[in-house]
C-alpha cells in the first residue's frame, strides 16, 4: 500500500472525494510557493501536485502558462521541486510532482526518482508521458516505490485506458476536457463517461481534473469521481492576487471552499 | 540495409523518436498512422498525389548545373531546383500529401505552424485548394521578420494567429498549435511542417519528401552517369534534407551531409545547431538532439534564417547522425549569406537563406573533396521572402529610393 493508496482509503471511509491541488514550485517565486502549499493543506488539500515549471507546456492554458514563465523568469531549478515536496509533507499531506518529461529526463530518471523519494513524495504525474514510452520511469518508480499517475481522456481507446489503468498506480488521472488546463464555466460533461468507462477496466482510483475551478464544480465531481483535481483556479489566486501574502491567503480559502465541496453527503 | 528505412512500429529511429505527448493526442495520432498507410496502399490516392503534384506544384523539379558557381566553387555543383515549385519551395510536397489525408479523414479544417513562413504558405495554398478551412500560427517575432508571407498566407484565405508566448519563434508556434489540436482534433488535422514532433509526423513527411532524392538520384545518374560524392542539404527540423538523404542512404559513397544553422557562431553559443551541441532531450513529442540548458528547459536558438530557427531536429535527422551515416556541420550566417550572395552573383538564382546554408556546407565539401567531385545540393527553396533580410544585412537599404515627380509621372 502507497501512501496514496491509505489516503484513498481514508477518504471512501470519510465518503468523500480527495481533494488534489496543484501549483508550481517557484511561482511567484519559492518563499511563496511553499507558503501557498501549505495553505492549500490547511485549507484541506489531500494531495499536493506540485508542478515543476517547464519552458513548452503544451497541454497548459494561459493561466498555468504565466505562472511558469514566471517561475522560470524568477530563477527557479528543477532541485527547487523537492524542497516544496518537503514542505507538504511536513504539513500532512501526500505530495507528487507533476512534470513535463524533459526535465525528469535531463535531471536523471533515477536520481529524481531517489530524491523525491528523499524528499517525502510519493509519485510522479506524467502529462507527456504515456506507458509506452515509460520504461525507465517504471522501473526507477518500482525501485523507489513511487507512483505512476498517468492521465487518459475522452479520446483514449478503450484498449489504451485498459493498458493505462494497468500501468498506472495510486490514482489514474482523468482529464476530462479535450483542451488545455484551464478553469472553465461548467464542468465537463465528458467526465462522468470517461470515469465510467475506466471504471469498467479497473478498480484503481479515478482522480477527475482539467475545468475544475469552485466548490460546486468539486460537489458534481465527487459524485463519480475518488479525486477531484483543482489546478489553473488556484493558480489564478496567487497571479491575481496584490501581494504575495494575500495570493497565500486567497489559495487557503479556495481550499476550504473546495474541500467543503468534495464531502458527498 | 532496411535498417535505415522504417522506424519501429511506435516511431522509433534507435533511441530516437517516439511518442511524448498527452494521451489525449495518442489516439488521434494512431488514427492518422493507420490512414496515412491506408491511403499510401491506395492506387487512387498515390495517382491524385502525383497528379497535384505534376500539374498543381511544377513537381519533379529540374536539376540544374549551377556552371559558374561550380568555378567559384572548385568543384562541380548540381542543384535540385525545389525553389522552383509552387509557392517557392519543398514544402509543398509535403503539405499536399498531408493536405489531401486530410480530405480523405473527412476533416474540414487544418492548422498549421509556421517559422519563416514557407510551411505556412503551402499550408494555406493547398487548403485553398483544397478547400480546407485554414488557421497558421506564427511566433510574433517571425511575423516580423516574414511580413510579406503573413500576407501571402491571409491572401490565400488562411487565419494567421501571431504567438506571443515563450520565444515568440517557431518552437512557441508549434507548442500553440498543439493547444488548438488537442481541443479540436476530432475535425482537423494538424498540417505538421518538418520532419519532427511525435510519430507518425517524422515518417510521413520523410515518406512525402523523399521525391526530391529520388528525382535527384536518377536525374544525377543521367546527367553525369554516376552517384555524385555528396549530397548536401540544410537542417532545421529537416525536412527537405531527409526528402534529399533518404534515396542515398544505401548508396554508401555517397557522403551525406546536413548543415545546421550556426548563427553567431557555435562557440558564441548563438546558433540553432543541435546535432553539433550533441545533448538529446524530448521536445514536441519526440527524443532527438536538442538545445537545453542544464535543467531541461529548451534553451532559445539563433539564426538569420527564421526557418532554421529552432532549437530541435527531427529524430532520423539524430539517428543519422549517431549511427555515422550522415555528417551535420553549422554554417554561420556570415557563411550563409556569402554563399547567398556568391549564388545570386554567379547563377542568377536568389536562394533562400535556409538553403544559402546548403550551399555554404557544399563550398567547404568542395575544398575538402576537390576539384574532380560532384556535389548534389538541394536548392530547397527561393529567396523571395528573404530580400528585406539580406538588403539589411548586405546594407542594401541605406539609401532609401526616392522617385522624383517627373519619374512617378513617367509612369503614369
Amino acid at each position: 500500500m502507497s501512501r496514496i493508496d491509505d489516503l484513498f482509503e481514508r477518504t471512501r471511509a470519510e465518503d468523500r472525494a480527495a481533494l488534489v491541488g496543484y501549483l508550481p514550485a517557484g511561482f511567484p517565486d519559492l518563499k511563496t510557493s511553499i507558503a501557498a502549499v501549505e495553505a492549500l493543506v490547511e485549507g484541506g488539500v489531500d494531495l499536493v501536485e506540485v508542478g515543476l515549471p517547464y519552458s513548452d507546456p503544451v497541454m497548459d492554458g494561459p493561466t498555468i502558462q504565466a505562472a511558469a514563465e514566471t517561475a522560470i523568469a524568477a530563477g527557479v531549478r528543477t532541485k527547487d521541486v523537492f524542497e516544496v515536496v518537503r514542505a507538504v509533507a511536513d504539513a500532512g499531506a501526500v505530495a507528487v510532482v507533476m512534470t513535463y518529461w524533459n526535465p525528469v529526463e535531463r535531471y536523471g530518471v533515477e536520481r529524481f526518482a531517489a530524491e523525491l523519494v528523499a524528499a517525502g513524495g510519493a509519485g510522479l504525474i506524467t502529462p507527456d508521458l504515456i506507458p509506452d514510452e515509460a520504461g525507465e520511469w517504471e522501473a526507477a518508480s518500482r525501485t523507489h516505490g513511487l507512483d505512476r499517475i498517468y492521465l487518459v481522456a475522452p479520446s483514449s481507446t478503450d484498449e489504451r485506458l485498459a493498458m493505462t489503468a494497468e500501468a498506472a498506480s495510486g490514482f489514474i488521472y482523468a482529464a476530462a476536457v479535450m483542451g488545455v488546463t484551464g478553469a472553465r464555466e461548467q464542468s465537463s460533461s465528458l467526465a462522468p463517461t470517461l470515469v465510467g468507462r475506466l471504471r469498467e477496466v479497473t478498480d484503481k482510483a479515478v482522480g477527475v481534473g482539467i475545468g475544475v475551478s469552485n466548490g460546486e464544480q468539486a460537489h458534481e465531481v465527487a459524485a463519480f469521481a475518488d479525486a477531484v483535481i483543482v489546478g489553473s483556479a488556484i493558480v489564478r489566486r496567487v497571479l491575481d492576487a496584490e501581494t504575495p501574502e494575500a495570493g497565500v491567503d486567497a489559495v487557503r480559502e479556495l481550499a476550504r471552499e473546495l474541500r467543503a465541496g468534495v464531502e458527498r453527503s | 540495409m532496411t535498417t535505415y528505412i522504417q522506424p519501429d512500429a511506435t516511431g522509433h529511429f534507435g533511441r530516437f523518436g517516439g511518442r511524448f505527448m498527452p494521451e489525449a493526442l495518442v489516439a488521434p495520432l494512431d488514427e492518422l498512422d493507420r490512414a496515412w498507410t491506408e491511403a499510401q496502399a491506395d492506387p487512387v490516392f498515390a495517382a491524385e498525389l502525383a497528379r497535384m503534384l505534376r500539374e498543381y506544384a511544377n513537381v519533379p523539379s529540374p536539376l540544374y548545373e549551377a556552371s559558374r558557381f561550380s568555378e567559384r566553387a572548385g568543384a562541380r555543383i548540381l542543384l535540385k531546383r525545389e525553389d522552383l515549385n509552387h509557392t517557392g519551395a519543398h514544402k509543398i510536397r509535403n503539405v499536399l500529401g498531408q493536405a489531401l489525408l486530410a480530405k480523405r479523414m473527412g476533416k474540414p479544417r487544418a492548422i498549421a505552424e509556421t517559422g519563416a513562413g514557407q510551411h505556412g504558405v503551402a499550408s494555406a495554398t493547398a487548403c485553398a485548394y483544397l478547400d480546407i478551412d485554414c488557421t497558421v500560427y506564427m511566433g510574433e517575432v517571425d511575423t516580423e521578420r516574414q511580413a510579406l508571407n503573413v500576407a501571402r498566407m491571409k491572401m490565400l484565405g488562411a487565419e494567421v494567429i501571431s504567438v506571443t508566448t515563450g520565444s515568440r519563434t517557431l518552437k512557441d508556434a508549434i507548442n500553440e498549435a498543439l493547444r488548438d489540436w488537442v481541443s479540436s482534433v476530432e475535425h482537423t488535422s494538424y498540417l505538421f511542417g518538418t520532419a519532427a514532433g511525435p510519430h507518425p509526423f517524422p515518417s510521413m513527411v520523410r515518406d512525402l519528401t523523399r521525391g526530391i532524392g529520388d528525382e535527384a538520384r536518377a536525374q544525377v545518374l543521367e546527367l553525369t552517369g554516376s552517384l555524385p560524392d555528396a549530397a548536401v542539404a540544410c537542417v532545421g527540423g529537416g525536412s527537405n534534407a531527409i526528402g534529399l538523404f533518404t534515396a542515398f542512404l544505401d548508396d554508401s559513397d555517397v557522403k551525406l551531409l546536413g548543415v545546421e544553422a550556426g548563427g553567431d557562431g557555435y562557440e558564441t553559443g548563438r546558433h540553432a545547431a543541435p546535432i553539433t551541441a550533441g545533448e538529446v532531450g524530448v521536445l514536441h513529442g519526440a527524443r532527438s538532439y536538442l538545445l537545453q540548458d542544464e535543467d531541461g528547459q529548451t534553451l532559445e536558438s539563433h539564426s538569420i534564417s527564421a526557418g532554421l530557427d529552432y532549437p530541435g531536429v527531427g529524430p532520423e535527422h539524430s539517428f543519422l547522425a549517431e549511427t555515422g551515416r550522415a555528417q551535420y556541420v553549422p554554417a554561420t550566417d556570415a557563411e550563409a549569406m556569402a554563399a547567398f550572395d556568391l549564388l545570386c552573383k554567379t547563377e542568377g538564382i536568389i536562394p533562400a537563406i535556409e538553403s544559402a546554408h546548403a550551399l555554404a556546407g557544399a563550398l567547404r565539401l568542395a575544398e575538402e573533396l576537390g576539384p574532380d567531385s560532384t556535389i548534389l545540393v538541394n536548392l530547397s527553396g527561393r529567396g523571395d521572402k528573404d530580400v528585406h533580410t539580406a538588403a539589411e544585412y548586405f546594407g542594401l537599404l541605406e539609401q532609401s529610393i526616392e522617385l522624383d515627380d517627373d519619374a512617378v509621372d513617367g509612369t503614369a
